[in-house]
């Protein structure tokens, strides 16, 4: 009993701190992933989509700054060919140098370079965008509360403002970002994008394959980490329980 | 000492000379414990495995990791990104560092119940709570090291508790800085100090062990041993016994590293570190929630910064404000529900530190700090001095006979001071 309520005590001081410590100020969607869980991988065909949509879309305003091209193939990539992403790199163009003449060039980009860059800094950023910096979006399903659904919300969440609401200058009305006014326009609407693959573009889809991408980019190494996890967690079960029959035979002398 | 080793020739030279096989013999192998050790003994390895885990992992971090304000974020992005097995180093590591502190409490509180602090142990314990203060002083600065917003922010908050010293106050803060504000130089610094301190905790652990095995492990019944019949060798009876709570331990630890790496950690810390926008909370990590509970729930600011860092200081103390001269709480019938108060204080403490001090968490914070003091400068002195301890058995031996510490002997004696 006693070391039942010290127990009780232990979880109720790491969990509620933990939860606590986070308390949303909006409901969160309730959308399901094909990451979620322990077993959760992420589906390729939804990530391909989620990269047109950020290309063709959110790429005119956000950076990705820790993605290289190269990145988009491989064994943890979206699943594309080395001549794909070859191809996919070939279509920005990148300020290199300088040259043995000492000047700076431009060269189609190649699978090593990052990702381009929609503006050259943070201040062309806010020129562009009325004052408002359109952050990175390499991390931002980590560096939100609630991460996947947290953002799927915003993109989804853009209304018309309520009566009586007196919307900033530039701002737009959403359920889901805090404080409702939002400096990024509705990025998203039905048939932003023509599907590659002929998925019938929704908000709502648009939406969820772009979370998905995010999500991805935001760590492309969660497929080996749950992987490599399901194995370790068996590995320690089994050593585990032999632990603890070698235990009971040592102790069986002791009184 | 016929150690079975000795038995090879190259031992038998190396220990001729440099007795090394003899220490361990005698302190890992022959080094007698009480036999009737329940499970709260394991914390005290798995902190010594925590301590190893860090360091292994923290030099392998390091390689790869650049202490320079405008690199310092996305390096750590590269070591989950790019360096092979960077981001299981990663998580290892920042995980390790939660999993580090709640197996330390544990550690604390097993031996405030079986008041392993007291004699002749109050050395022992002292050291517990310099290493105590090493890690958080470690973990503290390892937190600023990624250099997100709550890194940085969380830097300010807390170097800048030190501005409320008397006079000299904000000379110590420029100091700590190493400019006006949190910036390159703090960072510089703290790196060093955050790759240097562990291997300090290190020397002080050495030290902790030394006084330990002066008198060995205290025991759920608080008396001491009386003779063979009372010990076990520590090998292979708590060997194996460690090693099964070391593996259901990495079960719970493996499972947020691998499934839930983030769930502990702040998510505004991988937004990188801006000087000109404040969070819009600035939340320490889980381990310091009750601290800062206390430190904002005193209305004055030095001496909300004195009472967050007396509430760590007091355990100094500890051996001479409890005046009851029974060891384990098991006898002590009043005692033993002040304890499990405490713990709900501290859990208390802990959920008022992750809330803005606002309305209700500003009346429980004062309540929970001033009872934390009460419990040790009021409650330890008094409770020992009238309470009434049940009998305590004669022996180890004969209460493991007799099923437990709950069946006291008859023949109760008093343990020797
Ligand atoms: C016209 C430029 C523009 C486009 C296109 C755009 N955004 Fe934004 N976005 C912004 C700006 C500006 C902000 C900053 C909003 C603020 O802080 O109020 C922003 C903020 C965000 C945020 C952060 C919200 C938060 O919680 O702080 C997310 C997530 C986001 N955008 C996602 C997207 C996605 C996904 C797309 C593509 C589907 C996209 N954006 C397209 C300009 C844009
Ligand atoms: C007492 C042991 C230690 C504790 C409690 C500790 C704690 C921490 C914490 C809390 C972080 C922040 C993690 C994050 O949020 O990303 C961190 C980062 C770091 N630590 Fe340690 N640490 C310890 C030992 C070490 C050692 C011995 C080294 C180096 C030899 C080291 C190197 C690093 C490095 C390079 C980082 C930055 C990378 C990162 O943030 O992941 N640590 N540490």
């Amino acid at each position: 009993m006693r070391k039942l309520v010290l127990a009780v005590a232990g979880a109720a001081a790491l969990g509620l701190g933990a939860a606590w410590a986070q308390e949303a100020s909006q409901p969160l969607p309730d959308e399901h992933w094909s990451f979620d869980g322990i077993f959760g991988t992420y589906d390729r065909a939804e990530l391909q989509r989620g990269f047109q949509v950020y290309t063709q879309v959110c790429a005119a305003c956000h950076a990705l700054e820790h993605l290289l091209y190269a990145d988009l193939g491989g064994p943890n990539g979206l699943g594309y060919s080395e001549a794909e992403v070859k191809a996919i790199a070939a279509q920005a163009q990148v300020t290199d140098g300088p040259n043995d003449q000492g000047e700076m060039f431009q060269r189609p980009g190649r699978p090593s370079d990052p990702f381009a860059r929609p503006f050259a800094n943070d201040k062309a950023a806010r020129a562009a965008n009325n004052g408002a910096l359109p952050p990175d979006l390499s991390l931002i399903v980590k560096a939100r509360e609630g991460g996947p659904q947290y953002v799927y919300g915003v993109l989804t969440g853009y209304r018309e403002p309520p009566p009586g609401v007196k919307m900033g200058q530039g701002m737009n009305y959403n359920l889901q970002f805090p404080g409702h006014q939002i400096a990024m326009p509705q990025p998203l609407r039905d048939d932003s994008v023509t599907y590659a693959d002929g998925t019938k573009a929704t908000l709502q889809q648009e939406a969820h394959d772009v979370v998905a991408f995010l999500t991805w980019a935001s760590e492309p190494t969660m497929e080996p980490r749950k992987r490599t996890g399901v194995k370790v967690f068996l590995f320690l079960l089994v050593a585990t329980v032999c632990a603890y029959v070698v235990k009971r035979r040592i102790w069986a002398s002791v009184h | 000492m016929a150690a079975p080793v000795k038995q090879n020739k190259l031992i038998r030279w190396i220990d001729h000379r440099l007795p090394v096989f003899t220490l361990m013999e005698h302190e890992l192998n022959e080094y007698p414990t009480p036999k009737n050790l329940n499970y709260w003994w394991n914390f005290g390895s798995l902190a010594g495995i925590m301590l190893v885990i860090m360091i292994f992992t923290g030099v392998f971090l390091a390689m790869a990791y650049t202490p320079q304000k405008d690199l310092a974020f996305d390096s750590v992005e590269r070591i989950m990104r790019e360096v092979n097995y960077g981001w299981l180093m990663r998580y290892i590591h920042m995980n390790g560092a939660s999993f580090f502190f709640i197996v330390t409490y544990i550690h604390i509180f097993r031996g405030l119940y079986y008041g392993s602090y007291k004699t002749p142990r109050e050395l022992l314990w002292m050291l517990g709570v310099v290493i105590l203060l090493l890690m958080m002083a470690t973990a503290f600065m390892g937190y600023v090291l990624p250099w997100g917003q709550m890194s940085y922010w969380g830097a300010t908050v807390i170097t800048n508790l030190f501005s409320a010293v008397p006079v000299v106050g904000n000379a110590i803060v420029t100091w700590l800085w190493g400019g006006f504000v949190v910036d390159n130089p703090t960072l510089n610094r703290f790196f060093a100090l955050h790759y240097l301190l562990p291997f300090v905790i290190v020397g002080v652990v050495m030290l902790h062990l030394a006084a330990l095995h002066q008198h060995g492990s205290n025991n759920p019944l608080g008396i001491d041993r009386k003779g063979p019949q009372d010990s076990i060798p520590f090998h292979p009876y708590y060997t194996i016994k460690d090693l099964f709570g070391l593996g259901v331990f990495l079960l719970f630890y493996a499972a947020f590293v691998f499934f839930w790496p983030n769930l502990l950690g702040d998510p505004a810390n991988y937004i990188p570190a801006n000087p000109l926008q404040t969070p819009p909370e600035i939340v320490p990590e889980w381990y310091f929630l009750p601290f800062y509970a206390i430190l904002r729930s005193v209305p004055n600011k030095l001496l909300g910064v004195v009472m967050m860092f007396g509430s760590i200081f007091i355990l100094f103390l500890l051996p001479w404000l409890d005046t009851s001269r029974v060891r384990s709480a098991t006898f002590r019938p009043i005692y033993k529900w002040f304890f499990f108060v405490l713990i709900v204080d501290c859990v208390a403490l802990g959920i008022v530190g992750a809330h803005r001090p606002e309305g209700i968490w500003v009346v429980i914070g004062r309540i929970a700090t001033a009872y934390y003091y009460f419990h040790f400068l009021l409650m330890m002195p008094f409770v020992g001095w009238f309470e009434r301890p049940r009998p305590l058995p004669t022996s180890i031996s004969s209460a493991v006979l007799k099923g437990g510490g709950r069946l006291a002997g008859a023949g109760a004696t008093m343990e020797k001071p």
